[in-house]
């Protein structure tokens, strides 16, 4: 196990790097600069002096060097655009908001699009298989940006159930959470079906069956566990999705998350900001495939010997 | 020696529906087993030997088939006319079935343990070190050393033999009275394949469970079984002692499939026998005796009339047309020894 574990980190350090000297470049190729937009008219010299400042007047290969040398040291270095913030505190304020918001929208989008999908396939080719995998074409068609004004139409401010436009108390987490679940949420249970049904099919089902066990035991404990397994694959690339998806949502439902600054920092060639947010998003992404790797490994007993031999 | 049946069989009909039509998969199906016997199923791929037995169990897929007619008597119950409950009830506990494959027969993410031990705890009322303790056993019964470590190991950590004596072992853990084992050998080498069969004697021998095993290995058969049904179409074509099918066998399909066995003192260039032709279509079963087509004895009215169930002697049984007084010269007699 942890020879495995140590490897998987060897390449997940690898990985990172192979994305920042990508971005760097490619975000570089990108033209205009922090200092000449909209077309305003700067100072000659005081652009000089800025330039200089953040190193932009160096070769790109310097500039290459010296942003992975305070990558090492987890700088993320200081914002062009909001002097003096850094990007380490945007991070550290944005994030925790996002990360509450994205982990709310999957916990549901997990729970509900399992049960949805186990009971679909228990009712294979039934009405409820039916409208169950209706509603899911529904989810994964619709953008959430349009789910999102839905709610807000007729559950904020018609129904007044919950409140929008503001952050604070659970009940703001809502709206957000569920606009943001739904399209997770209709791809879990689309997979979960899929597998249930071929899982039912599977022979150890009969086996269980002949056992005399009852049908709710067989499925919560000999189908379930095999038909969430390629689900569990999947967790890390969703949760992923749900943070940085968030953008679009954060913006709608004015929530203080890191979408904002990094949308700002696109618009403003706000490269310390661009580079910051990718390359936090990047590692949290690879970190994240890393835990499902290790976690797959727990649920499904077969990998560790594979691991063993190789 | 007559003992007390233990379960019969009389007139079954299982059919399937499926988009090409109404499949007859099973086609008035009776015989009874006997306490502590073996009695065999043989027949080719697709003669409703296995949909037989999973009739008795009750484990034909619901929604597309079904028990259309006849019933299925166990101790003074009738299987047919039970409710899914009741019938869970008697499932592992009194009848319990061994699949073919053991790979896939198996949970691959659940503790060998924990599927042996879940028939335990489902029907009878013990705690779970109690229940530890009876799989251990029946793990030492069938064979398997260090039963205490190999408790907490996974489906791919067993050789195939080994996966083999876990599915007889969670089939076995409540001491059914019947043991439906369906081709339990087929997918296992020659070796391992006497080793299993060794382990159903012994275990009837120390416990006298009737066991119905289906197999188209006569090698199978005349290693561990009492007596034998011939399926065909759906039917049972010929059924007796295995002395009796062996030596004197009256079916021609009987006769065919003991043909197309290899023989250890044949020519070695002369080629295998078979059957020619294929067996009916049961979307459509034909009008007479569903061999005729393949037979080639075959008479006129074979191909026009279901053949009755004729007595040979004692419990030997046949469907033939040949038994009949009227077709006596046409078919040689049994003196001719085939097996």
């Amino acid at each position: 196990m942890a020879s495995f574990v140590l490897r998987r980190f060897i390449s997940m350090v690898i990985t990172l790097w192979l994305i920042v000297t990508v971005t760097f470049f490619l975000m570089h190729t990108i033209p205009g600069s922090p200092f000449q937009r909209d077309g305003r008219e700067s100072n000659e010299t005081v652009i000089q002096n800025l330039m200089a400042h953040y190193h932009l007047d160096q070769p790109l290969s310097v500039q290459y060097i010296l942003y992975l040398k305070s990558l090492v040291g987890l700088d993320l270095g200081p914002s062009i655009s909001h002097y003096p913030d850094t990007v380490n505190n945007m991070i550290a304020r944005g994030f925790p908001v996002s990360f509450q918001l994205g982990m709310a929208a999957l916990l549901f989008a997990i729970v509900s699009g399992i049960a949805l999908g186990t009971v679909a396939a228990l009712r294979h080719n039934k009405i409820i298989d039916y409208a169950a995998m209706v509603f899911a074409v529904i989810g994964i068609a619709v953008p959430n940006f349009i789910v999102a004004t839905v709610l807000i139409k007729y559950v904020a401010v018609e129904w007044k159930l919950f409140p929008v436009a503001s952050w604070g108390t659970w009940k703001h987490i809502v709206l957000p959470a569920l606009a943001l679940a739904t399209g997770p949420l209709a791809l879990i249970a689309r997979m979960t079906r899929a597998n249930m049904i071929e899982v039912l099919n599977q022979d150890y089902i009969e086996t269980a069956k002949a056992k005399g066990l009852s049908p709710a035991v067989i499925v919560c404990k000999h189908a379930l566990r095999n038909a969430v397994l390629p689900v569990v694959t999947l967790l890390g690339a969703l949760l992923a999705n749900v943070l940085t998806g968030s953008f679009v949502i954060e913006k709608i439902f004015a929530v203080p998350g890191m979408g904002k600054y990094f949308v700002d920092g696109i618009n403003n060639r706000d490269y310390a900001v661009i580079m910051g947010t990718t390359v936090f998003y990047s590692a949290l992404l690879v970190f994240l495939m890393f835990l499902v790797d290790v976690a797959y490994g727990i649920i499904d007993p077969r990998i560790k010997l594979h691991k063993r031999e190789g | 020696m007559e003992k007390k049946k233990l379960l019969e069989v009389e007139g079954l009909r299982v059919s399937f529906q499926t988009h090409g039509g109404t499949v007859q998969a099973v086609r008035g199906v009776s015989f009874s087993l006997h306490e502590g016997e073996t009695l065999a199923v043989v027949g080719e791929s697709g003669c409703g030997k296995s949909v037989t037995a999973r009739s008795i169990m009750r484990l034909i897929p619901e929604h597309i088939g079904r028990i259309t007619e006849g019933h299925i008597r166990f101790q003074d119950k009738d299987l047919t006319a039970l409710t899914e409950k009741q019938m869970r009830e008697l499932r592992g506990s009194q009848i319990s079935m061994i699949f073919q494959d053991s790979m896939t027969a198996l949970n691959p993410t659940i503790t060998i343990g924990e599927q042996i031990m879940e028939g335990i705890i489902r029907h009878q009322k013990v705690s779970r070190q109690e229940a530890r303790e009876q799989a251990v056993e029946t793990l030492k019964l069938v064979g398997i050393a260090n039963p205490e470590s190999r408790l907490k190991q996974y489906l791919h950590q067993f050789s195939g033999g080994m996966r083999q004596r876990i599915m007889i072992a969670i089939a076995f853990v409540c001491r059914p009275k019947i043991l439906i084992a369906d081709e339990p050998t087929t997918a296992l080498d020659v070796t391992i394949q006497a080793q299993i069969l060794d382990l159903f004697k012994r275990l009837q021998e120390q416990t006298g469970v009737s066991i119905i095993m289906i197999t188209h290995d006569l090698g199978v058969v005349a290693k561990i079984a009492n007596r034998v049904n011939v399926m065909y179409a759906g039917q049972v074509v010929e059924s007796g002692a295995v002395r009796d099918i062996f030596y004197h066998p009256q079916h021609p399909y009987t006769r065919g499939l003991l043909g197309s066995m290899p023989r250890l003192d044949s020519e070695r260039d002369i080629p295998l026998k078979s059957i020619p032709g294929t067996p009916p279509d049961l979307f459509a079963p034909p009008q007479g005796c569903a061999f005729a087509a393949r037979c080639e004895y075959a008479l006129e009215v074979c191909g026009r009339y279901q053949p009755e169930t004729t007595t040979v002697c004692e419990r030997h049984r046949v469907a033939c047309w040949l038994q009949d007084p009227r077709a006596k010269n046409i078919w040689p007699q049994r003196d001719e020894a085939t097996g």
